[in-house]
Protein backbone atom coordinates (compact mmCIF):
# COMPACT_ATOMS: atom_id res chain seq x y z
CA UNK A 1 0.00 0.00 0.00
CA UNK A 2 2.40 2.67 1.17
CA UNK A 3 4.62 1.60 -1.77
CA UNK A 4 1.98 2.34 -3.96
CA UNK A 5 1.27 5.34 -2.31
CA UNK A 6 4.82 6.89 -3.26
CA UNK A 7 4.55 5.51 -6.96
CA UNK A 8 1.46 7.38 -7.38
CA UNK A 9 2.78 10.43 -5.76
CA UNK A 10 6.40 10.99 -5.83
CA UNK A 11 8.48 8.71 -7.49
CA UNK A 12 7.75 8.15 -10.80
CA UNK A 13 4.27 9.65 -10.02
CA UNK A 14 2.62 13.39 -9.80
CA UNK A 15 5.55 14.64 -8.08
CA UNK A 16 8.24 13.52 -10.43
CA UNK A 17 6.38 13.70 -13.49
CA UNK A 18 5.61 16.84 -12.53
CA UNK A 19 9.33 18.42 -12.31
CA UNK A 20 10.27 16.26 -15.61
CA UNK A 21 7.38 17.92 -17.37
CA UNK A 22 7.55 21.50 -16.24
CA UNK A 23 11.07 21.63 -17.41
CA UNK A 24 10.41 20.07 -20.84
CA UNK A 25 7.77 22.28 -21.02
CA UNK A 26 10.68 24.99 -20.60
CA UNK A 27 12.87 23.20 -23.03
CA UNK A 28 9.75 23.47 -25.72
CA UNK A 29 9.25 27.18 -25.34
CA UNK A 30 13.02 27.64 -25.35
CA UNK A 31 13.51 25.13 -28.65
CA UNK A 32 10.56 27.48 -30.15
CA UNK A 33 12.44 30.92 -29.37
CA UNK A 34 15.62 29.90 -30.28
CA UNK A 35 14.17 28.76 -33.84
CA UNK A 36 12.40 32.27 -33.93
CA UNK A 37 15.80 33.98 -33.27
CA UNK A 38 14.48 35.08 -29.31
CA UNK A 39 16.05 34.32 -26.03
CA UNK A 40 13.29 32.37 -24.60
CA UNK A 41 11.69 32.14 -20.61
CA UNK A 42 13.88 31.77 -17.86
CA UNK A 43 14.03 27.84 -16.81
CA UNK A 44 11.88 27.96 -14.13
CA UNK A 45 8.92 29.72 -15.73
CA UNK A 46 6.49 26.76 -16.23
CA UNK A 47 6.42 26.41 -12.59
CA UNK A 48 6.36 30.33 -12.01
CA UNK A 49 3.39 29.95 -14.31
CA UNK A 50 2.12 27.09 -12.11
CA UNK A 51 2.38 28.29 -9.15
CA UNK A 52 0.62 32.05 -10.05
CA UNK A 53 -2.28 29.82 -11.28
CA UNK A 54 -2.28 27.99 -8.15
CA UNK A 55 -2.01 30.33 -5.34
CA UNK A 56 -2.49 33.82 -6.54
CA UNK A 57 -5.42 33.95 -9.49
CA UNK A 58 -9.24 33.59 -8.23
CA UNK A 59 -11.49 31.26 -10.31
CA UNK A 60 -14.40 32.21 -12.03
CA UNK A 61 -17.52 29.91 -12.39
CA UNK A 62 -20.07 29.64 -15.27
CA UNK A 63 -23.06 31.30 -14.12
CA UNK A 64 -24.79 29.15 -16.68
CA UNK A 65 -23.30 25.50 -17.08
CA UNK A 66 -23.14 22.59 -14.67
CA UNK A 67 -20.49 24.07 -11.41
CA UNK A 68 -19.36 20.73 -10.74
CA UNK A 69 -18.50 19.29 -14.01
CA UNK A 70 -16.79 21.99 -15.02
CA UNK A 71 -14.74 21.72 -11.67
CA UNK A 72 -14.34 18.16 -12.28
CA UNK A 73 -12.85 17.60 -15.67
CA UNK A 74 -9.70 18.95 -14.96
CA UNK A 75 -9.05 16.52 -11.89
CA UNK A 76 -9.66 13.88 -14.09
CA UNK A 77 -7.44 15.42 -17.39
CA UNK A 78 -4.54 15.31 -14.15
CA UNK A 79 -5.64 12.04 -13.03
CA UNK A 80 -5.83 10.07 -16.34
CA UNK A 81 -2.45 11.55 -17.56
CA UNK A 82 -1.11 10.67 -13.84
CA UNK A 83 -2.41 7.84 -14.03
CA UNK A 84 -1.50 6.37 -17.96
CA UNK A 85 2.32 7.82 -16.41
CA UNK A 86 2.59 5.52 -13.75
CA UNK A 87 1.80 2.73 -16.24
CA UNK A 88 4.46 3.77 -18.70
CA UNK A 89 6.99 4.82 -16.22
CA UNK A 90 7.00 2.08 -14.25
CA UNK A 91 8.21 -1.05 -16.91
CA UNK A 92 10.09 1.98 -18.40
CA UNK A 93 12.37 2.07 -15.32
CA UNK A 94 12.29 -1.78 -15.18
CA UNK A 95 10.31 -2.01 -12.17
CA UNK A 96 8.22 -5.05 -12.56
CA UNK A 97 4.84 -4.41 -12.28
CA UNK A 98 3.13 -7.77 -12.94
CA UNK A 99 0.53 -6.82 -15.11
CA UNK A 100 -0.87 -8.76 -18.13
CA UNK A 101 -2.40 -6.33 -20.79
CA UNK A 102 -0.87 -3.07 -19.31
CA UNK A 103 -0.78 -1.36 -22.77
CA UNK A 104 -4.51 -1.53 -23.23
CA UNK A 105 -5.30 0.70 -20.10
CA UNK A 106 -2.37 3.09 -20.86
CA UNK A 107 -4.08 3.40 -24.11
CA UNK A 108 -7.76 4.19 -22.41
CA UNK A 109 -6.12 6.59 -19.78
CA UNK A 110 -4.14 8.25 -22.42
CA UNK A 111 -7.39 9.59 -24.03
CA UNK A 112 -8.86 10.42 -20.33
CA UNK A 113 -7.41 14.38 -20.39
CA UNK A 114 -8.64 14.88 -23.90
CA UNK A 115 -12.20 13.84 -22.85
CA UNK A 116 -12.28 15.66 -19.59
CA UNK A 117 -11.24 18.86 -21.30
CA UNK A 118 -14.15 18.02 -24.01
CA UNK A 119 -17.05 17.53 -21.21
CA UNK A 120 -15.16 20.71 -19.03
CA UNK A 121 -15.42 22.81 -21.78
CA UNK A 122 -19.02 22.23 -22.90
CA UNK A 123 -20.06 21.97 -19.18
CA UNK A 124 -18.67 26.17 -19.10
CA UNK A 125 -21.63 27.06 -21.42
CA UNK A 126 -19.86 29.38 -23.89
CA UNK A 127 -20.21 28.87 -27.16
CA UNK A 128 -16.69 29.21 -28.67
CA UNK A 129 -16.00 26.37 -26.00
CA UNK A 130 -18.32 24.87 -27.52
CA UNK A 131 -16.59 24.82 -30.94
CA UNK A 132 -13.36 23.71 -29.27
CA UNK A 133 -14.89 21.09 -28.38
CA UNK A 134 -16.25 19.58 -31.83
CA UNK A 135 -13.23 19.63 -32.66
CA UNK A 136 -11.24 18.23 -30.46
CA UNK A 137 -14.15 15.57 -30.63
CA UNK A 138 -13.31 15.25 -34.51
CA UNK A 139 -9.36 15.04 -34.18
CA UNK A 140 -9.81 12.43 -31.38
CA UNK A 141 -12.01 10.45 -34.20
CA UNK A 142 -9.12 10.76 -36.60
CA UNK A 143 -5.91 9.99 -34.42
CA UNK A 144 -7.10 7.34 -32.17
CA UNK A 145 -7.71 4.79 -34.80
CA UNK A 146 -4.00 5.54 -36.21
CA UNK A 147 -2.39 5.33 -32.15
CA UNK A 148 -4.46 1.85 -32.23
CA UNK A 149 -2.97 0.60 -35.08
CA UNK A 150 0.04 1.40 -34.10
CA UNK A 151 0.18 -0.10 -30.53
CA UNK A 152 -1.34 -3.28 -32.43
CA UNK A 153 1.77 -3.16 -34.69
CA UNK A 154 3.86 -3.36 -31.96
CA UNK A 155 1.44 -6.13 -30.14
CA UNK A 156 2.55 -7.98 -33.16
CA UNK A 157 6.76 -7.07 -33.62
CA UNK A 158 6.69 -8.49 -30.19
CA UNK A 159 5.13 -11.71 -30.57
CA UNK A 160 1.69 -10.99 -28.84
CA UNK A 161 3.21 -9.64 -25.83
CA UNK A 162 -0.02 -7.12 -24.02
CA UNK A 163 2.11 -6.00 -21.24
CA UNK A 164 4.99 -3.13 -21.83
CA UNK A 165 7.63 -5.10 -19.45
CA UNK A 166 7.47 -7.97 -22.04
CA UNK A 167 7.74 -5.64 -24.98
CA UNK A 168 10.66 -4.01 -24.06
CA UNK A 169 12.09 -7.04 -22.72
CA UNK A 170 11.52 -8.85 -26.49
CA UNK A 171 13.48 -5.17 -27.79
CA UNK A 172 16.55 -5.45 -25.25
CA UNK A 173 17.00 -8.83 -26.26
CA UNK A 174 16.94 -8.98 -30.08
CA UNK A 175 17.31 -5.28 -31.43
CA UNK A 176 15.08 -1.98 -30.85
CA UNK A 177 11.75 -2.19 -33.34
CA UNK A 178 12.88 1.33 -34.96
CA UNK A 179 15.68 -0.47 -36.46
CA UNK A 180 13.16 -2.04 -39.08
CA UNK A 181 11.41 -0.33 -42.27
CA UNK A 182 7.90 -1.17 -40.66
CA UNK A 183 9.58 0.44 -36.93
CA UNK A 184 10.53 3.57 -39.29
CA UNK A 185 6.85 3.81 -40.55
CA UNK A 186 5.33 3.12 -37.30
CA UNK A 187 7.74 5.71 -35.58
CA UNK A 188 6.57 8.21 -37.95
CA UNK A 189 2.88 7.83 -37.37
CA UNK A 190 3.29 7.60 -33.71
CA UNK A 191 4.78 10.95 -33.83
CA UNK A 192 1.92 12.71 -35.21
CA UNK A 193 -0.07 10.98 -33.18
CA UNK A 194 1.68 12.31 -29.69
CA UNK A 195 1.67 16.00 -31.52
CA UNK A 196 -1.79 16.12 -32.08
CA UNK A 197 -2.60 13.83 -28.31
CA UNK A 198 -0.49 17.02 -27.10
CA UNK A 199 -2.49 19.69 -29.23
CA UNK A 200 0.62 20.99 -30.74
CA UNK A 201 0.15 23.32 -33.54
CA UNK A 202 -0.77 21.28 -36.75
CA UNK A 203 -2.88 19.90 -34.67
CA UNK A 204 -4.10 22.66 -32.24
CA UNK A 205 -7.53 23.87 -33.87
CA UNK A 206 -9.70 22.93 -30.70
CA UNK A 207 -7.39 25.71 -29.12
CA UNK A 208 -6.52 27.94 -31.82
CA UNK A 209 -5.75 30.90 -29.81
CA UNK A 210 -5.84 33.10 -32.65
CA UNK A 211 -9.98 32.13 -33.39
CA UNK A 212 -11.39 30.74 -30.67
CA UNK A 213 -9.20 32.65 -27.84
CA UNK A 214 -7.97 29.54 -26.67
CA UNK A 215 -11.18 27.70 -27.53
CA UNK A 216 -11.74 24.63 -25.11
CA UNK A 217 -9.73 25.97 -22.18
CA UNK A 218 -11.33 29.75 -22.60
CA UNK A 219 -13.38 29.43 -19.36
CA UNK A 220 -10.77 27.74 -17.32
CA UNK A 221 -9.06 30.32 -14.46
CA UNK A 222 -7.05 30.18 -11.63
CA UNK A 223 -6.11 27.00 -10.14
CA UNK A 224 -8.58 24.45 -12.46
CA UNK A 225 -6.18 26.05 -15.63
CA UNK A 226 -3.57 25.29 -13.15
CA UNK A 227 -4.42 21.55 -13.31
CA UNK A 228 -4.70 21.85 -16.96
CA UNK A 229 -1.19 23.22 -17.63
CA UNK A 230 -0.12 20.34 -15.12
CA UNK A 231 -1.56 17.20 -16.96
CA UNK A 232 0.10 19.59 -20.14
CA UNK A 233 3.36 19.04 -18.61
CA UNK A 234 2.87 15.75 -17.68
CA UNK A 235 1.84 14.36 -21.20
CA UNK A 236 4.34 16.24 -23.05
CA UNK A 237 6.50 13.65 -20.94
CA UNK A 238 4.53 10.54 -20.58
CA UNK A 239 3.75 10.48 -24.13
CA UNK A 240 7.48 10.55 -26.37
CA UNK A 241 8.54 7.67 -22.85
CA UNK A 242 5.51 6.09 -24.51
CA UNK A 243 7.00 6.22 -28.00
CA UNK A 244 10.27 5.23 -26.69
CA UNK A 245 9.03 2.22 -24.03
CA UNK A 246 6.90 0.91 -27.60
CA UNK A 247 9.67 1.88 -30.23
CA UNK A 248 13.07 2.10 -29.17
CA UNK A 249 13.74 0.03 -26.49
CA UNK A 250 13.19 1.60 -23.36
CA UNK A 251 15.98 2.06 -20.88
CA UNK A 252 19.26 -0.26 -20.48
CA UNK A 253 20.92 -0.75 -17.14
CA UNK A 254 24.10 1.90 -16.45
CA UNK A 255 24.55 4.49 -18.83
CA UNK A 256 21.55 3.69 -20.25
CA UNK A 257 19.72 6.75 -18.08
CA UNK A 258 21.65 8.28 -20.22
CA UNK A 259 20.31 7.12 -22.99
CA UNK A 260 16.98 7.20 -21.99
CA UNK A 261 16.90 10.92 -21.38
CA UNK A 262 18.55 11.87 -24.46
CA UNK A 263 15.74 9.79 -26.51
CA UNK A 264 13.40 11.94 -24.55
CA UNK A 265 14.74 15.46 -25.52
CA UNK A 266 15.36 14.17 -29.12
CA UNK A 267 11.78 13.00 -29.58
CA UNK A 268 10.37 16.69 -27.93
CA UNK A 269 12.63 18.45 -29.92
CA UNK A 270 11.71 16.69 -33.15
CA UNK A 271 8.19 17.31 -31.85
CA UNK A 272 8.90 21.28 -30.90
CA UNK A 273 10.13 21.49 -34.48
CA UNK A 274 7.30 20.25 -36.20
CA UNK A 275 5.11 22.63 -34.79
CA UNK A 276 7.45 25.85 -35.21
CA UNK A 277 7.56 25.24 -39.00
CA UNK A 278 3.94 24.24 -40.04
CA UNK A 279 0.74 26.00 -39.89
CA UNK A 280 -2.33 24.76 -38.23
CA UNK A 281 -4.79 22.83 -40.35
CA UNK A 282 -8.22 22.86 -41.04
CA UNK A 283 -9.98 20.15 -39.05
CA UNK A 284 -10.98 18.32 -42.64
CA UNK A 285 -7.20 18.12 -43.51
CA UNK A 286 -6.30 16.59 -39.99
CA UNK A 287 -9.16 14.21 -40.38
CA UNK A 288 -7.96 13.19 -43.58
CA UNK A 289 -3.89 13.40 -42.88
CA UNK A 290 -4.74 10.67 -40.17
CA UNK A 291 -7.65 8.62 -41.66
CA UNK A 292 -6.61 8.06 -45.02
CA UNK A 293 -2.55 8.55 -44.95
CA UNK A 294 -1.04 7.86 -41.69
CA UNK A 295 -3.39 4.70 -41.71
CA UNK A 296 -2.14 3.64 -44.42
CA UNK A 297 1.38 4.19 -43.56
CA UNK A 298 0.86 1.98 -40.71
CA UNK A 299 -0.96 -0.69 -42.90
CA UNK A 300 1.96 -1.13 -44.82
CA UNK A 301 4.23 -1.26 -41.77
CA UNK A 302 2.16 -3.92 -40.98
CA UNK A 303 2.06 -5.92 -43.66
CA UNK A 304 6.19 -5.51 -43.86
CA UNK A 305 5.93 -6.49 -40.27
CA UNK A 306 4.23 -9.67 -42.18
CA UNK A 307 7.45 -10.61 -43.68
CA UNK A 308 9.66 -9.87 -41.25
CA UNK A 309 11.24 -6.63 -42.63
CA UNK B 1 -8.28 55.91 -9.66
CA UNK B 2 -5.93 52.99 -8.28
CA UNK B 3 -5.92 48.90 -7.81
CA UNK B 4 -5.37 47.47 -4.70
CA UNK B 5 -3.17 45.23 -5.61
CA UNK B 6 -0.07 46.20 -3.56
CA UNK B 7 -2.07 45.71 -0.03
CA UNK B 8 -3.98 42.24 -1.28
CA UNK B 9 -1.29 40.48 -2.86
CA UNK B 10 2.76 40.47 -0.46
CA UNK B 11 5.26 37.87 -0.40
CA UNK B 12 5.40 34.95 -2.35
CA UNK B 13 2.59 34.72 -4.31
CA UNK B 14 3.87 38.75 -5.21
CA UNK B 15 7.16 36.96 -5.88
CA UNK B 16 5.33 34.43 -8.69
CA UNK B 17 2.94 36.95 -9.69
CA UNK B 18 5.79 39.29 -11.07
CA UNK B 19 7.59 36.23 -12.26
CA UNK B 20 4.34 35.51 -14.74
CA UNK B 21 2.73 38.11 -16.41
CA UNK B 22 0.32 37.40 -19.09
CA UNK B 23 -1.05 39.75 -21.14
CA UNK B 24 -4.30 40.43 -22.51
CA UNK B 25 -4.53 43.38 -25.16
CA UNK B 26 -7.61 45.78 -25.45
CA UNK B 27 -7.65 48.74 -28.20
CA UNK B 28 -9.89 51.16 -27.79
CA UNK B 29 -10.60 53.57 -30.55
CA UNK B 30 -6.90 53.81 -31.10
CA UNK B 31 -5.41 54.73 -34.21
CA UNK B 32 -3.64 51.87 -34.76
CA UNK B 33 -0.37 53.01 -33.83
CA UNK B 34 -0.24 51.69 -30.22
CA UNK B 35 -1.60 48.31 -31.12
CA UNK B 36 1.34 48.02 -33.69
CA UNK B 37 3.82 49.28 -31.33
CA UNK B 38 2.68 46.43 -28.56
CA UNK B 39 3.17 44.20 -30.95
CA UNK B 40 6.37 45.24 -31.42
CA UNK B 41 7.38 44.09 -28.21
CA UNK B 42 6.73 40.43 -29.02
CA UNK B 43 9.44 40.23 -31.87
CA UNK B 44 11.84 38.42 -31.64
CA UNK B 45 13.88 41.69 -31.55
CA UNK B 46 12.26 42.80 -28.52
CA UNK B 47 11.17 39.25 -27.03
CA UNK B 48 9.21 39.96 -23.57
CA UNK B 49 8.82 36.64 -23.21
CA UNK B 50 12.53 36.46 -21.40
CA UNK B 51 10.55 38.53 -18.87
CA UNK B 52 8.00 35.68 -18.50
CA UNK B 53 5.33 37.39 -20.45
CA UNK B 54 3.50 36.08 -22.60
CA UNK B 55 0.19 36.97 -25.18
CA UNK B 56 -3.14 35.19 -24.16
CA UNK B 57 -6.24 34.68 -26.09
CA UNK B 58 -8.85 34.81 -23.12
CA UNK B 59 -9.20 37.32 -20.77
CA UNK B 60 -10.19 34.70 -17.77
CA UNK B 61 -6.14 34.06 -18.21
CA UNK B 62 -5.08 36.96 -18.09
CA UNK B 63 -2.97 39.00 -15.35
CA UNK B 64 -2.31 42.31 -16.94
CA UNK B 65 -4.60 44.01 -19.20
CA UNK B 66 -3.15 46.93 -21.84
CA UNK B 67 -5.08 49.43 -22.44
CA UNK B 68 -4.71 52.07 -25.45
CA UNK B 69 -6.31 54.20 -27.46
CA UNK B 70 -8.86 56.85 -26.57
CA UNK B 71 -11.57 55.02 -24.84
CA UNK B 72 -15.22 56.55 -26.27
CA UNK B 73 -18.23 56.03 -24.74
CA UNK B 74 -19.05 52.48 -27.01
CA UNK B 75 -15.48 51.50 -25.63
CA UNK B 76 -16.02 52.07 -22.01
CA UNK B 77 -19.06 49.37 -21.99
CA UNK B 78 -17.11 46.83 -23.38
CA UNK B 79 -13.79 47.62 -20.61
CA UNK B 80 -15.51 47.39 -17.87
CA UNK B 81 -17.42 44.44 -19.12
CA UNK B 82 -14.17 43.29 -19.64
CA UNK B 83 -12.19 44.16 -16.31
CA UNK B 84 -15.42 42.38 -14.70
CA UNK B 85 -14.81 39.21 -16.30
CA UNK B 86 -10.89 38.91 -15.52
CA UNK B 87 -9.65 36.95 -12.78
CA UNK B 88 -8.31 39.28 -10.19
CA UNK B 89 -5.98 40.36 -8.85
CA UNK B 90 -5.25 42.37 -12.30
CA UNK B 91 -2.86 45.05 -13.49
CA UNK B 92 -4.12 47.74 -15.86
CA UNK B 93 -1.52 49.41 -17.90
CA UNK B 94 -2.63 52.80 -19.51
CA UNK B 95 -0.51 52.79 -23.01
CA UNK B 96 -0.13 55.95 -24.78
CA UNK B 97 -1.11 59.35 -25.00
CA UNK B 98 -4.97 58.61 -25.28
CA UNK B 99 -4.54 55.92 -22.76
CA UNK B 100 -3.03 58.03 -20.11
CA UNK B 101 -5.10 61.37 -20.62
CA UNK B 102 -6.66 61.22 -23.81
CA UNK B 103 -4.57 63.08 -25.61
CA UNK B 104 -5.64 64.35 -28.87
CA UNK B 105 -9.16 63.06 -28.35
CA UNK B 106 -9.69 64.42 -25.06
CA UNK B 107 -11.95 67.34 -25.81
CA UNK B 108 -14.05 65.13 -28.85
CA UNK B 109 -17.46 64.72 -27.96
CA UNK B 110 -17.82 60.99 -27.75
CA UNK B 111 -14.83 60.84 -25.40
CA UNK B 112 -15.46 58.42 -22.29
CA UNK B 113 -12.21 58.47 -20.76
CA UNK B 114 -9.74 58.57 -19.93
CA UNK B 115 -8.82 55.06 -18.43
CA UNK B 116 -8.53 55.45 -15.30
CA UNK B 117 -11.60 57.42 -14.85
CA UNK B 118 -13.36 54.03 -15.64
CA UNK B 119 -10.94 51.23 -14.01
CA UNK B 120 -7.89 51.37 -11.87
CA UNK B 121 -4.46 51.51 -13.66
CA UNK B 122 -1.47 50.39 -12.14
CA UNK B 123 0.76 51.73 -14.57
CA UNK B 124 1.34 54.46 -17.67
CA UNK B 125 3.06 54.69 -20.53
CA UNK B 126 2.97 58.09 -21.79
CA UNK B 127 3.84 58.58 -25.94
CA UNK B 128 2.07 59.30 -29.27
CA UNK B 129 3.15 56.27 -29.42
CA UNK B 130 5.22 54.98 -27.24
CA UNK B 131 8.45 53.51 -28.42
CA UNK B 132 8.40 49.59 -27.86
CA UNK B 133 11.58 50.00 -25.19
CA UNK B 134 9.38 52.54 -23.21
CA UNK B 135 6.74 49.66 -22.90
CA UNK B 136 9.57 47.08 -22.02
CA UNK B 137 10.58 49.31 -19.73
CA UNK B 138 7.42 49.87 -18.14
CA UNK B 139 6.27 46.14 -18.31
CA UNK B 140 9.85 45.21 -16.50
CA UNK B 141 9.31 47.53 -13.62
CA UNK B 142 5.77 46.00 -13.25
CA UNK B 143 7.35 42.36 -13.28
CA UNK B 144 10.10 43.85 -10.49
CA UNK B 145 12.82 44.64 -12.38
CA UNK B 146 15.27 47.13 -11.98
CA UNK B 147 15.27 49.53 -15.19
S1 LIG C 1 -1.43 57.64 -28.18
FE1 LIG C 1 -1.00 58.41 -30.21
S2 LIG C 1 -0.29 56.62 -31.31
FE2 LIG C 1 -1.36 55.87 -29.52
S3 LIG C 1 -3.45 55.53 -30.16
FE3 LIG C 1 -3.35 57.61 -29.34
S4 LIG C 1 -2.99 58.93 -31.10
FE4 LIG C 1 -2.50 56.83 -31.72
Amino acid sequence: MAVSLFYFFVYPGLLFMAVTGGLLSWYDRKITARVQFRKGPPLLQPFWDFLKLMLVKETILPRQGSRFVFLLAPVLALFGATMAGLFILLPLFNIETGFKGDIIVIFYLLTLPSFSYIIGSLASGNPIAAVGASREMKLIISYELTFLLVVAAVIMKSGQEFDLNSIIAVQQADKPFIGSISGVLLFIAGLFCIQAKLGLVPFDMSEAEAELASGIYIEYSGPPYAMIRLAKYIMLFILPAFIVALLMNGMTGGIGVLWLILKILALVLLVTLIRNTNPRLKIKQASSFFLIWMNLLVIIAIVLNAFGL
Amino acid sequence: MHSDYKTKIVGFKDFVFRKSLWVFHFGGASCNNCDIEILDCLTPRHDLERFGIMLVGSIRHADVLLVNGSINMRDRDRLLELYDQAPKPLLVVAIGACGCTGGIFAEGITFAGPVDKIIPVDAYIPGCPPKPEAIIAGVARLAGRKT
